[in-house]
């Protein structure tokens, strides 16, 4: 294997108050190789939102090192797509307007950035939509158009931050089977943080086990499911999912009571 | 807001019954308004009540014939509308600019709010006579004047909008590595835009009333000079003329920044 895409060593991180110091993540070390899609699973408060937030660069007062393909660069310099809770779609654009927001921002508006964005639209199923305005959309259409928004700056990594969670349970199997096929078909390296234990296990290829605060790495669970071209849906289906089900469950389950 | 029109029986029946109901309401505030005028012109004919300090329609109707035909009557209320126009469009630059540096700088915000709040809370009727010392009895003082009435709310809401974006909205423009300018475009301005017309429509009210104040005791023309002279004067029409007219301008200038809000509403 090449070198990592991303490399976390020893990395920890404290919020302050004037009352106090909140340590939210400890010594975290994990790689994330080239295409490899993990997931980080844990209790509520566990620092998962926060470990994306350093990746993505909007944190820096951490300390330890992050390599992005085996440098310490600045984050900045690599192109990193983050996907919200919500889709966060601009009310006041149309739906065109809004997908082009990230390279209006980078200032990228060209043609081939153009076609790119005009070829996930119609490849999504979002083409006759791309005149209509945020709220004239579902909410499964609504988070495929934030995607295609991340997609459109050809990302390097993918962040997903609980993406599907403000979603009704249907869409939300559909929507995060339509998305894992999209990043496994794009071969984009992604990190996935959700509270859905059989979300991150149909998705992943890696499970990290996170513990409650201070976030540690509890244990780290590689995924492999024995049936052929295997999606989120159909992974639900394999044979190991409810032994994978059952492990990562005890691992936090353990955590919790640890703590009674 | 169209609908694709399913018509059955039941749905004609609805919108006739709400159309019958809002029309209804409609007869009745206009009742109220003829019933008022009849009861007034009635009274003041009869010597229910004085007509020479209280009026009546019919001698408010002449007075304001009189006044359209030499040209003064429009004359004052250009004048007035000047003012007020020209007050709330300082208003409304001068707050959003002050609310953009406040957001910008934190710390400057910090420092000045209670300053700001303290001078929103003053009845700002106080500061009129020293403005005419200061500023002198002109028109600038009358638009400093309603200038004073409205800014400081002004700033302190419009702020107060900009500070409650969504901070994930806010979050999506760094993750998308927008700069602090293109939050501001992109997410802040626009996402207030409903809430700085509904503080423009109490403001536009605002700046009425501060240039009324004003040309209380600095001017030679407008509709609140028209009513100082005429209570001295006992010219008791020119006076409720004048109020007539305020009125009339205060719903009008209040439809039409309604009547934006709605345009916008679709939008946002």
């Amino acid at each position: 294997m090449d070198t990592p895409i991303l490399e976390f060593l020893r990395v920890n991180f404290s919020y302050h108050t004037i009352s106090c110091e909140t340590p939210s993540l400890k010594d975290i070390s994990f790689k994330l190789n080239q295409n490899e899609f993990v997931s980080f699973v844990g209790p509520s408060g566990c620092g998962k939102t926060t470990l994306l937030n350093i990746v993505a660069g909007l944190l820096t007062d951490y300390t330890g090192k992050i390599l992005f393909h085996g440098n310490t660069s600045n984050p900045s310099d690599l192109n990193i797509g983050y996907m919200l809770q919500k889709d966060h779609l601009l009310e006041w654009r149309t739906i065109y307007k809004n997908l082009t927001l990230g390279l209006e921002i980078q200032k990228t508006l060209n043609r081939p950035h153009l076609e790119l964005i005009d070829e996930l639209l119609k490849t999504y199923g979002l083409w006759d939509f791309r005149n209509a305005y945020p709220r004239q959309l579902s909410g499964g259409m609504r988070q495929r158009a934030a995607l295609i928004r991340t997609l459109a700056l050809s990302p390097d990594i993918l962040l997903l931050d609980e993406p599907f969670s403000a979603l009704d349970y249907q869409t939300r199997l559909n929507v995060s089977d339509d998305i894992g096929s999209i990043i496994k078909e794009k071969g984009i390296s992604t990190l996935l943080v959700t509270h859905d234990l059989a979300e991150a296990i149909s998705m992943a290829d890696k499970i990290i086990v996170l513990s409650k605060r201070p976030g540690t790495i509890k244990s780290v669970i590689p995924i492999e499911l024995s049936i052929p071209n295997r999606t989120p849906k159909t992974a639900r289906n394999a044979p190991e999912f409810n032994k994978y089900y059952n492990e990562i469950w005890e691992a936090i389950y353990d955590e919790n009571q640890d703590f009674n | 807001m169209k609908t694709k029109t399913s018509t059955s029986v039941k749905q004609q029946e609805y919108v006739k019954k709400c159309k019958r109901n809002e029309i209804k309401i409609k007869l009745y505030q206009l009742m109220i308004f003829i019933c008022f005028i009849f009861l007034w012109e009635y009274a003041a004919k009869n010597g229910i009540i004085n007509d020479f300090i209280f009026c009546s329609p019919s001698k408010l109707f002449i007075t304001m014939l009189s006044m359209l035909k030499d040209g003064s009557l429009l004359y004052h209320i250009a004048v007035t509308l000047y003012e007020t126009l020209l007050g709330f469009a300082i208003v409304i630059a001068g707050s959003l600019i002050v609310a953009t540096i406040f957001w910008w700088n934190e710390t400057l915000s910090k420092v000045l709010e209670p300053y700001l709040v303290v001078l929103n809370a003053l009845p700002k009727s106080a500061l009129a006579p020293v403005l005419i010392v200061w500023l002198g009895a002109n028109k600038t003082t009358i638009i400093v004047c309603a200038c004073s009435v409205a800014v400081f709310g002004s700033i302190l809401n419009i702020y107060t909008g900009f500070i409650n974006v969504d901070s994930d909205k806010i979050k999506l423009i760094k993750t998308l590595k927008g700069s602090r300018f293109q939050c501001l475009k992109l997410v802040v301005l626009p996402s207030n835009v409903p809430n700085i017309i509904s503080i423009m429509k109490v403001n536009i009210g605002l700046c009425l009333v501060g240039v009324v104040i004003g040309e209380f005791l600095a001017a030679r023309e407008g509709l609140g000079y028209l009513i100082i002279y005429g209570s001295q004067t006992f010219k008791m029409s020119n006076v409720l003329l004048s109020i007539l007219i305020l009125c009339i301008i205060a719903m009008m200038l209040y439809m039409i920044l309604q009547h934006i809000e709605k345009k916008l509403a679709e939008y946002f």
